[in-house]
């Protein structure tokens, strides 16, 4: 019984190869797009206009505040009474950028507040402009804080991307779904499901789990 | 435009959602119980000398923290049964938020831990207190108050990862949003409602952190 379930599965194995690409399109068209919506949002944040860090923030709230499942029904089912037509892998990228966009924003505003204020009052005496200091200043200087998070960002992405199979997208976790039906065996075909994701994360945690120790050895931190 | 928005049908629908509120909510209390015995059990684990604990350990919280919890969730819900377990979906839901919470909670007592200054360790040792003593008297309560604030963090996710539950037909929060979707046809006003008690709990949730933030004398405590 359990050779023929493993024919079986060994059949799925082009449909597995599919789902596995969809998952990783998915994550990397959001994760670029999410990255620097993200950045562009918290470098407005921090920029002093009360109003435009307000509604920024408001916004940020919101998403982090409601399930991201939630946020996938709404965008799938909502805008297309606002008019605006999508498919299921529009409104995968979209909610899924979104989410990146805006996690990424409060990983950037903790970066830039973490650069001294006799940083930017230096590069302000240095006569550098508002984009020169940004870039040459405060950016280079947070990105040793922003960047373990960042990469803690991507694997949160990539699991994330599991719930968009709840609108029908063919991607690792539809794959296992749809296995399952065919072949009654949940543990080893779930478990095949976490290896395809393990295989694409686990690197990503040890290289942020990497990152943290540099910035911890950088400040002098024993290691216990 | 949602000019045919209509609160009508949400009063209407009020009892549903309610139940759904406080299915969540309960259903979340007892996962976050789940999560801090796996967690502390993990954490205890992971302070071991002995590799035998130790490996184990960390390999769980790996395996957990590399997957998705939807996977994780169907993974228990398809291949319990297979091994002639069969639970009715709640426990499932419940089952799977405790042992992915679990792993995340190990993590945040593990951090908590490390940051007793070692010296402090040392001192208990130079006092002769044993193993238990020091990690009783010394580093535990001071660990304590460091993971209360990123705890209620993590209950905030657990909270918002409660929704994955729908998708196991469980009755909860998001199960009332899809019912009014799919019943009346109106996701607008379903997921708007729902998306409004989640974020009802969420604030609930961050004012407590803030709040157990001060209460606590730490300063800058975000989650």
């Amino acid at each position: 019984m359990i050779w023929q379930q493993l024919q079986s599965l060994a059949g799925s194995y082009p449909l597995a190869l599919r789902g596995l690409g969809m998952t990783v399109v998915l994550s990397l068209i959001s994760l670029v797009l999410g990255t620097l919506i993200g950045f562009g949002l918290g470098i407005l944040r921090t920029g002093g206009n009360r109003l435009i860090s307000g509604v920024i923030g408001a916004w940020v709230d919101l998403i982090r505040g409601t399930p991201f499942l939630v946020q996938i029904f709404l965008i799938f089912f909502i805008l297309p009474e606002l008019g605006i037509e999508l498919d299921a892998f529009s409104a995968g990228i979209i909610a899924l950028t979104n989410l990146a966009a805006c996690f990424i924003c409060e990983i950037v505003v903790a970066g830039i507040r973490s650069v001294p204020t006799g940083q930017v009052e230096a590069a302000l005496a240095s006569g550098l402009s508002r984009w020169q200091r940004m870039r040459q200043v405060v950016l280079p200087q947070a990105m040793r804080i922003v960047l373990p998070p960042l990469v803690g960002q991507y694997v949160l992405l990539i699991k994330d991307s599991s719930v968009v199979s709840a609108i029908g997208l063919t991607d690792l976790t539809r794959v296992g779904w749809l296995v399952v039906q065919r072949v009654p065996n949940g543990l080893l075909v779930f478990f095949l499901i976490g290896l395809g994701y393990f295989i694409v994360c686990y690197p990503l945690i040890l290289l942020a789990r990497r990152l943290e120790q540099r910035i911890g050895a950088a400040h002098g931190e024993v290691q216990i | 435009m949602l000019e045919n928005f209509s609160f009508r049908t949400i009063v209407e629908y009020l009892p549903l959602f309610g139940q759904g509120l406080v299915t969540t909510v309960w259903l979340s209390v007892l996962a976050f119980a789940g999560a801090l015995a796996v967690g502390i059990v993990l954490a205890a684990m992971n302070q071991q000398r002995g590799r035998l604990f130790r490996i184990p350990a960390k390999a769980y919280i790996d395996a957990v923290r590399a997957t998705p919890l939807l996977a994780q969730l169907y993974f228990l819900y398809f291949g319990l049964p297979r091994l002639g377990i069969i639970l009715p979906e709640l426990v499932v839901g419940i089952l799977a938020l405790s042992l992915n919470s679990g792993a995340y909670v190990a993590e945040i007592i593990r951090a908590g831990i490390l940051s007793i200054p070692h010296g402090q360790v040392e001192a208990g040792v130079a006092s002769g207190m044993t193993y238990v003593q020091r990690m009783r008297l010394v580093i535990l309560p001071q660990a304590f108050k460091v993971t209360i604030p990123p705890l209620l963090g993590q209950a905030i996710v657990l909270v918002k990862d409660s929704a994955l539950l729908s998708l196991i037909a469980v009755a909860e929060l998001t199960r009332a949003g899809q019912l009014l979707a799919s019943d009346r046809f109106m996701p607008a006003e379903g997921f708007i409602t729902i998306a409004a008690f989640y974020l009802l709990l969420y604030y609930g949730l961050k004012g407590l952190a803030a709040l157990s933030g001060r209460w606590l004398g730490l300063a800058g405590a975000q989650t």
